[in-house]
């Protein structure tokens, strides 16, 4: 990917991000419905110009799913991303958009993220200065595990943390963040429409609020 | 997977298991692909970097030759080096292969790039 010293605008961004594939079977129980172009682009753009947390940074991807903000982080200077999902099958479309994009600063792994805060996994931690993820809600059947991306992301990041969840559990988040003595802020409230993309969604379109939050660590090591 | 993210990677979540790091390579395609060369980025990332971890892996999937044992106090100024850092952590790429695990012999499949470490719940410690 070329050096580009004008960031790309976001229009732009997103209209390249339509460009990737998305899941062909999305499976229920990993609440994998794909953030769409247009929202990636919202957040990275929003990430990469207000707070600079993109451009020249390591940035991991939890949850990298079929790999929209990890291409799109990329495509606005990070330097090197790690992707990492549980869903073996995710990954071959990710691994096949990044060919696609010839992108070759992008790692993916599989791997549980839940695992990976666990202390266990010092190596880990501290490694990236931002982190990006669209966790799953965990609101469903697998209550809780949007907190468990969060620590993971939190643990693994020396910066920044960027993450989306359903608005109705935002008061949650927010405390959740002050007992791990992080600062957050919901930068901005989405509407995901999930247009069907699950099939437990009776409606032919479900608007859900989203919130998209920023959580910082109070004592950073940023040195750039 | 570049040998930066093999530097991240252990076993230690496995039950009975206590560093798990590093972890073997075993790489049977191995490829390098240009990226571009960032002085500020591989300084910084270095500062993170297990030296040990990375000069072993370097060396067991066959780039270690110009990599010293040690990294001296001036490899900043050094910047024939630092490209040669630079090749280790982000141009090597394993493409297939395996990861083992340096206690329990578990390993961990490298396949089209991407490291499989999955494990079943009966394999985790709680």
């Amino acid at each position: 990917m070329a050096n580009s010293v004008k960031v790309m605008k976001r229009k732009e961004l997103e209209a390249y991000l339509q460009d990737v594939e998305v899941f062909e079977n999305p499976k229920v129980k990993l609440e994998q419905y794909p953030t769409t172009p247009h929202i990636a682009a919202c957040m990275l753009h929003t990430i990469c110009c207000t707070y600079d947390d993109l451009t020249d940074k390591s940035v991991v991807d939890l949850g990298v799913g079929c790999g929209v903000l990890s291409i799109g982080a990329t495509m606005l200077g990070a330097r090197y991303v790690l992707g990492v999902d549980i869903d073996e099958d995710a990954l071959d479309t990710c691994s096949r958009n990044l060919q696609d994009f010839e992108i070759h600063t992008v790692d993916l792994l599989a791997a549980d993220v839940r695992h990976l805060a666990n202390p266990l996994n010092c190596h880990l931690h501290k490694r990236f200065d931002t982190a990006v993820l669209n966790p799953p809600f965990g609101t469903k059947h697998n209550q809780g595990i949007d907190i468990e991306f969060l620590k993971a992301a939190l643990a693994l990041s020396r910066h920044c943390v960027y993450s989306l969840h359903k608005t109705s559990t935002r008061e949650h988040i927010l405390k959740k963040a002050s007992d791990w003595g992080v600062e957050a802020k919901v930068i901005a409230e989405l509407r995901f429409d999930l247009a069907n993309t699950l099939k437990f969604h009776k409606k032919t379109a479900v608007d859900i609020e989203v919130d998209f939050i920023r959580l910082q660590h109070k004592t950073d090591g940023r040195t750039v | 997977m570049k040998l930066l993210t093999h530097n991240m990677l252990t076993s230690s979540v496995i039950k009975g298991v206590t560093k798990g790091f590093p972890l073997k390579i075993v790489a049977s395609k191995v490829e390098v692909r240009e990226v571009d060369y960032n002085e500020p980025f591989i300084i910084k990332t270095l500062s993170k970097v297990d030296w040990p971890a990375l000069h072993q892996a370097a060396n067991e999937v066959g780039y270690g030759e110009d990599l010293p044992i040690e990294l001296g106090e001036d490899f900043q100024k050094d910047e024939t080096l630092l490209r040669k850092i630079h090749n280790a952590l982000l141009q090597v790429d394993i493409i297939e292969g395996e990861l083992v695990c340096p206690e329990s012999g578990r390993k961990f499949p490298i396949s089209n790039g991407i490291p499989n470490m999955l494990l079943s719940e009966h394999e985790v410690s709680s």
